[in-house]
């Protein structure tokens, strides 16, 4: 009887309430994983698209017309459309997955959990901020159904191409209107995900559950969510100023006397600076934003399969924190060349260099973990050994671009490409990919195929080798990104390379299928699940799998220990933080 | 498994570098007086970065060989010393790498964007538009004339707006879409954009910078070997973006004197 | 009741069209041709640089294009001159064949080009390399698209008079003018500056010669019988 009043709220009865308007943070935090995966198919295919296009410029490609009658007229990509195609890739990519998984997907389900809460501090908000990222997402995506289509301006939306309107290009219209408002409303939903994420972490731990008990993936996304409390409450504002200047006629980010097609623009006094500066303000601790949960998941999931604690935990923890109060230091690193005074390149520098320190210790720790360990290699397992090599793949050519003698030349490159696409992108998603293997069995009680889980993730870890180091080197040569084709003299000869990347990409991308069709098998027909099949030590393992609905059947544990008790330090091989609660199964 | 992976990811590490050493795709030729400092800042970035690339990725491959779980019962170990050593290599190591490169490379930054231009500089004015660079060099009477946004006339090829009606040091202007330059002589670029955001990079120059619009942004350099290049915009413009280009063609004092006349004549 | 009376408007409108579009051009028709010349001096023709388009310069490199906003000829005359009647138009016919627009060789042709509205308009790309067409219409919806080497020709057409400038914002001098006009009785002026309006049946009209730089001037002129009247047009041309 005590059990049913400790609940704050019952379990919902009927479809909507518990399927659809659910106030369940792990039902709420699935819908975030189920948007993801929609948003990461669409902008996968995006960039087949661009990559068949940069490959073979004047093929057709079959069907396209359909979806496009003005961009691909015949099935083949006009230049604005492959920007368009590249604007909705970048945007889609970086907002509505590597923010959206392993953040707010991965970070509701299993924050509440991991401190021993029955659900998220706002329920109400919570479920708000997952139906306003859904809208966001249907506004973006709508941007393909409009007149002259998606906005091409880039992730980046560099005003005055993105402030002027339609003179500026196809695209620049209303899909340009649909982006900026996309970009508002996913801001609003970020900021209520990130004051959800921060109350539940202070306020609704469970008894014995110290900061420093914590498990590392709920310190990232903790961390994250004072990163993004910051950073997307400077974009939303910078949004609203660019939707003024588009549709209300200021001039926040449009000086005086651009002619723009031929026609004066009735604009004065603003600065294109400015939205650079508001935007990388934002931009660059979204970097991390997308990283730091991966930081978390690997530091949370090496040590369960390396059957021995992180090594350093405390370190870990103050690099996570050095990091994130760093990322607010850099931003200027994305504008050496932008036209700022000069001097500040060198104040943007050093932060940027300096940066690479705690993320140099967290990556030893972890190498420093696998030493001397009973390594399971499990898929899981080797998604996180995957993470620290493309990690350290990413990270290292970083030392070049926050060079600003050496961005002189590198910057506007394919260098940047394969940097920022391994660091942010091939690394955030191995972590969701550990995550995924490592939690499904959880998520849904059922396991997912380990063979078809290690053929992932062997033609995974090759493929993006195959794609994204050799954009290095085009970058050395002086190739330029964000081209729809390569018709300069200097650029003709790296087209083979071009070509070689995009089979690389498309054999790549094939490879996803094994992943897609485990998920959705694994989801009805896998073997069941026990309750901790990894013999992990977390609290989410201490429930059954999936979880019941108030997460621990109205007994929250009372946690004893932190979460890095493996390989014998106190005579068995694991202890589990809520080691004194009754075992799962006589629940 | 942890030997196909460490020798998955040996080979991974050992054959980018390689391709890195290789050279296979490298910068280009350097024509400018200044790019031997910044050709050295990123072979020197290249030599330690890449002993770290390899280092940690070759670490990581001997220890997933050498630590698989053989169901043994051996007991785990600690990395010796723990955390503490990883700390003092990267802070010590990376910092002082951080340090070196830092203080090299602002002083290369520095000589490149900090430093006036020569006075004796020549003086050229560029304007790039969607989806085009136009130059415009003063003319016999080494003035250039005022520039009105509200005139520009593409149609005319009227691209900087002059009013030659009104400003007599407009009228000897002479607009181009190539660059030509004399060799060994100081330029200065002065960099206008007439629409939105572009960049001005070559390569062989080693030299990249954008146009902002509201800004006139200076630009300085020497190039130090004759020869035609591509000038290529690297700041996303719009739809012609990767079409928007122009040679600068560097050539001795004798030849630009005769080129400049000749598109003198066809103003 | 309005409906019916709208019926029997439209049925008595259409039957007197068809007779007029039947009963074979009027009984006596007259001209007016004569040339349009300018005074003054005008801006300099200068060539056109397209080393950015390498295909293109490789086209030209013997003989230069040149700018086209004012194109002269011998003894004074102005070509690309639109001459076309403006007021008291009748006999006109619709337009119905397709008009063709080439981009080649980076520039348009013609630089000048008259439909009727809703005439069919079929714009061909017929270089090795993409071009945009941007047509700078303010009465007519605008629009800007790309058409890549290889794609398909764009099937269009302007639905209300305008004088529309077009643009290629990827080879900014490519710059050509749409001019939709309500009238077949028009004429494009060639080298000689000569042109011709024939078929006007009697009556007073009002002639417009348009040029794109120094605006238009018009003239009235009364057609009586079959008879071939001179108008010429004189342009004051200013250098700049």
């Amino acid at each position: 009887m005590s059990q049913t009043q400790a609940h704050h709220h019952a379990p919902p009865k009927g479809f909507l309430r518990t399927h659809v308007f659910s106030l369940d943070h792990k039902v709420i935090g699935k819908q975030y994983l189920d948007l993801a995966l929609v948003a990461v198919c669409t902008g996968m295919v995006l960039s087949w698209l661009m990559r068949l296009h940069l490959a073979w410029p004047e093929t057709p490609i079959p069907g396209l017309e359909k979806l496009s009658p003005n961009g691909a007229a015949g099935g083949v990509i006009t230049p604005e459309y492959y920007l368009s195609l590249m604007t909705m890739h970048g945007t889609i990519m970086v907002f509505f997955v590597l923010t959206t998984a392993p953040f707010a997907g991965f970070g509701n389900y299993f924050l509440p959990i991991q401190v021993g809460a029955e659900d998220m501090a706002f329920p109400r908000i919570n479920m708000t901020s997952f139906w306003v990222t859904l809208v966001a997402f249907l506004v973006l995506v709508a941007a393909f159904f409009v007149g002259d289509g998606p906005p091409l301006s880039g992730w980046t939306a560099y005003a005055p191409l993105s402030a002027v309107g339609k003179d500026a290009g196809p695209g620049q219209g209303v899909g340009q209107t649909l982006w900026a408002v996309s970009i508002t409303l996913f801001c609003v939903a970020q900021l209520l995900g990130a004051l959800n994420f921060i109350t539940t972490t202070l306020d609704l731990r469970t008894k014995g559950m110290s900061l420093a008990r914590m498990p590392y993936s709920t310190w990232a996304w903790f961390i994250t969510s004072v990163i993004g409390l910051i950073a997307f409450a400077v974009l939303m504002p910078a949004c609203i100023l660019l939707i003024l200047d588009r549709v209300a006629g200021t001039s926040f980010f449009i000086p005086a006397g651009l002619v723009i097609s031929d026609r004066l623009q009735p604009h004065a006094g603003g600065s294109p600076l400015l939205w650079q500066h508001l935007f990388w303000f934002f931009g660059h601790p979204e970097v991390y934003i997308a990283i730091l949960p991966g930081f978390g998941i690997i530091s949370h999931i090496l040590p369960v399969f390396a059957r021995k604690p992180l090594l350093g935990p405390r370190v870990m923890i103050a690099c996570l924190v050095a990091i994130a109060f760093l990322s607010y230091t850099v931003w200027g690193h994305h504008m050496f060349l932008s036209g700022m005074n000069p001097f500040s390149a060198t104040l943007f520098s050093v932060p940027t260099l300096v940066i690479t320190i705690p993320a140099t210790i967290v990556t030893l720790l972890w190498i420093g973990t696998i030493y001397g360990a009973k390594l399971r290699f499990t898929t899981p397992a080797l998604f996180c050994l995957g993470f620290v090599s493309v990690f350290v793949s990413g990270g290292i050519s970083g030392f070049f671009l926050a060079q600003p003698s050496i961005d002189t030349y590198l910057h506007g490159t394919y260098f940047v490409v394969g940097h920022f696409h391994f660091v942010m992108g091939v690394a955030a998603m191995f972590g969701i990919f550990a995550a995924t293997y490592f939690w499904a069995p959880k998520m849904f009680g059922r396991m997912m195929s380990e063979t078809l889980g290690k053929w992932h993730f062997w033609l995974t870890f090759i493929g993006v080798y195959c794609v994204f180091m050799p954009m290095h080197y085009l970058g050395l040569a002086g190739n330029v990104r964000r081209y729809s084709a390569f018709t300069d003299d200097y650029l003709k000869p790296m087209i083979p390379l071009h070509r070689f990347i995009t089979i690389a990409a498309l054999f790549t991308g094939a490879a996803q299928l094994i992943f897609l069709f485990n998920l959705i098998r694994s989801r009805f027909r896998g073997p069941k699940a026990p309750d901790n099949p990894w013999e992990a030590t977390s609290l989410e393992w201490s429930t059954t799998s999936p979880p019941p609905f108030d997460n621990f059947g109205g007994r929250p544990p009372i946690v004893e220990r932190g979460p890095n008790e493996y390989g014998g330090a106190r005579g068995a091989d694991y202890l589990m933080q809520a080691a004194a609660a009754a075992p799962a199964s006589a629940r | 498994m942890g030997k196909l992976f460490a020798v998955v990811v040996a080979i991974i590490a050992l054959v980018s570098a390689a391709l890195f050493a290789s050279h296979i795709w490298w910068l280009p030729v350097d024509i400018s007086a200044h790019g031997h400092a910044i050709d050295r800042q990123l072979s020197e970035t290249m030599v330690t970065s890449g002993a770290l690339f390899v280092l940690s990725q070759l670490a990581l491959a001997v220890f997933a060989w050498r630590y698989g779980d053989r169901r043994d019962g051996r007991q785990v170990k600690t990395f010796p010393g723990g955390a503490t050593p990883m700390v003092v290599f990267a802070t010590v190591l990376v910092g002082a790498e951080v340090l070196a490169l830092t203080f090299v490379g602002s002083k290369v930054w520095a000589g490149i964007y900090q430093t006036a231009p020569d006075p004796n500089s020549l003086q050229i004015d560029v304007q790039a538009e969607q989806f085009a660079f136009y130059f415009r060099y003063p003319g016999a009477d080494r003035t250039f004339g005022a520039v009105h946004p509200e005139r520009i006339d593409e149609a005319s090829g009227n691209f900087f707006g002059l009013d030659p009606a009104n400003d007599s040091t407009a009228r000897d202007d002479i607009v181009v879409p190539s660059l030509a330059i004399p060799v060994n002589r100081p330029i200065l670029l002065t960099l206008r954009a007439k629409d939105v955001n572009h960049a001005f990079y070559v390569p062989e120059l080693r030299i990249q910078q954008d146009f902002v619009p509201g800004l006139v942004i200076p630009l300085h350099f020497t190039a130090t070997q004759t020869g035609k290049h591509e000038i290529v915009c690297t700041q996303l413009c719009g739809l012609g973006h990767y079409n928007m280009r122009a040679y600068v063609e560097v050539m001795s004092q004798e030849q630009f004197d005769q080129w400049l006349k000749e598109r003198a004549a066809e103003q | 009741m309005q409906t019916h009376y709208g019926w029997i408007i439209g049925t008595v409108v259409l039957v007197a069209s068809a007779v007029a579009a039947h009963g074979g051009p009027p009984a006596s028709v007259g001209t007016v041709s004569g040339k349009v010349t300018y005074t003054g001096t005008p801006p300099k023709m200068k060539p056109i640089d397209m080393a950015k388009e390498p295909n293109c310069a490789k086209e030209h490199a013997a003989a230069p294009v040149l700018t086209e906003n004012v194109v002269t000829g011998p003894g004074n005359s102005l070509r690309w001159v639109v001459v076309y009647i403006s007021a008291g138009d009748q006999g006109s016919t619709p337009g119905t064949e397709t008009v063709r627009l080439d981009q080649k060789a980076c520039q348009y042709i013609p630089h000048v080009l008259v439909v009727q509205p809703n005439q069919p308009l079929d714009i061909y790309n017929d270089d090795p390399h993409s071009h945009n067409i941007h047509p700078l219409a303010k009465v007519n919806p605008e629009w800007n698209r790309s058409q890549p080497a290889g794609a398909p020709p764009i099937h269009t057409k302007w639905e209300v008079p305008e004088f529309i400038p077009v643009k290629c914002n990827v080879h900014p001098w490519m710059h050509g003018w749409h001019m939709v006009l309500n009238t077949s009785h028009y004429a494009v002026t060639g080298e000689d500056g000569s042109f011709s309006l024939s078929g006007l049946p009697p009556g007073k009209y009002t002639v417009t010669a348009w040029q794109e730089q120094f605006g238009t001037q018009t003239q009235d002129v009364t057609i009586s019988g079959t008879e071939s009247k001179t108008v010429d047009f004189v342009f004051k041309a200013r250098p700049y």
